[in-house]
């Protein structure tokens, strides 16, 4: 794949002057294979000792699929909010000017750089029953904290940057012509953006839910502390690997992680090509 | 930057006053309740008990150890991906090869990958049982649940964070500059110093203090490696943890509001350099304009 593309693309013949290719080609290999390829391996010999009956077994107990289930609607329905809210903070911050703008830009990635463990015993201090939300929220009749809901919000929270970093860039760069002729015919803003604008966007959109999602479905910090950690409930899965160490059951936790890194993988190697294919379409015209 | 004020001035989607200020309003009302009401929590609950009480917690015995140790393994992490992120963005950035495409995909691994899988990886290959742990074992080297199974994963986490700023930043910047440079004769390390360096310098300090940020708060990963002994191997993250679940809530958020601190100082370095980057491009667009003239 990665060599067809780079064949494709291939520049005029380019006489190479630069120096450093072999020492910098050569470290960024040898530390990719020993940081993040070897350590694989260790999880592929456990789960291959164990057998495809027990490993089958362990990846399909009721628990764990439960714990499956939980993990991908709460990222799901997370990924989702933060397209829309991302999508709105993009606009607002690349399309208007107004006092604080710059402050918003840079609380945008607060996500990214807080811990994950301080996300998280805020949010559940903030949500519980004593909390400034959670008792506001309970005299509407609400729950967020330790049920699902507060799986969801911890996800999104964690999440928020990539929607508004992955479309803010593309929405720079709209040209205004197309825009401002729909606007001199008399057509509505909403009708424009939906014609006009939304078209151009949805690739970077897509990519931007897409990562949240990654991101969402392997969160753990965040989620342990408001989720409640209920079997069946709000068991997320990367909880479920954990507990499984903790009970020093090493096969059943690299089963579960093996399911676990897969899906991530494959979902990093989707978003990487579908990635590719959109940007080549973009500047192939 | 983003309007292009200088033009005949043409209506575009949500321009209308009405639009424009409800979507603002939205925005920020969603902003305050979502990040900055929490934010500032952090800090109010860290007070809860008084000022005296907040030091009191920070200066406790396994709290200042945790401090140290995270300190610690974040000043090991840090080089260590400093010199493969830029390694790994020179490569990518300056040639072409086979699977230069793959590469940088294997590189956002560890965005993908949930941080307990990443500590599993490094527990199953280096503890007892793993086919590199048993022959350390009987070396007598201990590399889980101890300082340095700590940094493993650090490294593991937060490998892509210097590359990926430089990265976009050197594609953008183009290849034109190092080439003359070499061909006037500058050696490699002249050429890096003189030339790449003084191109990349923000955004390569960015990146190490955004390396730095997630090396200090990684808490998934380590928590699966560090067996949690109290002032041994417990860093900051975990140590937060410990102290909110013996229900001791004041003081896991004294210890949470140094997290938060150093997470607010690297918002504010970023929004400093993009500010710095802005009035830089208008300076240039002035100059242009005055040439023009």
């Amino acid at each position: 794949m990665a060599t067809h593309l780079s064949a494709a693309q291939a520049r005029p013949k380019h006489k190479r002057v630069l120096p450093g290719l072999g020492l910098s080609l050569g470290t960024s290999l040898l530390f990719i294979s020993l940081i993040m390829l070897l350590p694989m391996t260790g999880l592929i010999m456990q789960s291959v000792d164990m057998g495809w009956d027990e490993y089958w077994y362990v990846i399909t107990n009721e628990r764990v699929v439960a714990s499956y289930k939980v993990t991908l609607w709460a990222a799901f329905f997370a990924s989702i909010f933060n397209g829309l809210f991302g999508l709105l903070l993009a606009w607002v911050l690349v399309r208007y000017e107004f006092p604080g703008r710059r402050v918003l830009d840079a609380l945008v990635d607060l996500p990214f750089a807080l811990p994950t463990a301080v996300a998280g015993i805020t949010l559940a201090t903030l949500y519980s029953q004593n909390g400034w939300y959670g008792d506001l929220l309970a005299s509407l009749g609400i729950k967020v904290a330790y049920t699902p809901v507060g799986i969801i919000l911890a996800m999104a929270f964690t999440s928020i940057p990539f929607v508004v970093r992955t479309v803010q860039p593309v929405l720079e760069e709209l040209s205004p012509e197309e825009e401002e002729a729909g606007m001199t015919l008399g057509a509505s803003d909403w009708a424009v953006f939906r014609r006009v604008i939304f078209p151009a966007l949805w690739p970077a959109l897509m990519t931007g839910i897409a990562l949240s999602f990654t991101r969402s479905l392997g969160e753990f910090g965040a989620v342990i502390f408001i989720a409640g950690n209920m079997p069946y409930v709000s068991e997320i899965t990367s909880l479920m690997i954990f507990v499984s160490l903790q009970e020093f059951d090493f096969p059943a936790a690299s089963a579960i992680a093996s399911v676990v890194l897969m899906a991530s993988l494959v979902l990093l190697f989707a978003i990487n090509v579908w990635q590719a294919r959109y940007l080549r379409r973009l500047h192939g015209r | 930057m983003s309007n292009r004020s200088g033009q005949a001035h043409q209506l575009r989607v949500g321009d209308r006053p009405l639009i424009k200020y409800t979507l603002i309003g939205i925005t920020l009302l969603l902003t305050i309740l979502l990040l900055v009401v929490p934010l500032i929590s952090i800090f109010q609950q860290a007070l809860v008990e008084g000022v005296g009480h907040y030091f009191a917690s920070l200066l406790e015995g396994d709290t200042l150890h945790a401090i140290g140790l995270t300190l610690f393994v974040a000043l090991l992490t840090v080089p260590i991906n400093l010199v493969f992120g830029v390694m790994l963005a020179w490569s990518v950035t300056r040639f072409e090869f086979p699977g230069r495409k793959l590469l940088m995909t294997l590189m956002d691994i560890p965005f993908a990958v949930s941080p307990v899988v990443a500590g599993l990886l490094y527990l199953l290959l280096y503890g007892n049982n793993g086919w590199i742990g048993s022959w350390l074992y009987d070396q007598d080297i201990q590399l889980m649940f101890a300082w340095p199974g700590i940094v493993m994963v650090t490294v593991f986490v937060t490998c892509p964070f210097v590359a990926r700023e430089l990265i976009p930043l050197m594609q953008q910047q183009g290849r034109e500059d190092e080439e003359a440079a070499v061909i006037l004769g500058a050696s490699g390390w002249q050429l890096f110093r003189r030339v790449t360096l003084p191109n990349i310098k923000w955004a390569l300090i960015y990146g190490v203090i955004l390396t730095n940020a997630r090396a200090v708060g990684e808490f998934g990963a380590v928590s699966v490696v560090s067996g949690n002994i109290r002032g041994e191997t417990n860093t900051l993250p975990l140590h937060v943890q410990l102290q909110y679940e013996d229900y001791q809530a004041a003081a896991a958020f004294a210890s949470a509001s140094l997290l938060a601190l150093i997470a607010l100082i690297t918002l504010l370095f970023k929004a400093y350099i993009e500010w710095r980057q802005e009035k830089l491009m208008h300076h240039e667009s002035d100059q242009e304009k005055q040439v023009a003239k």
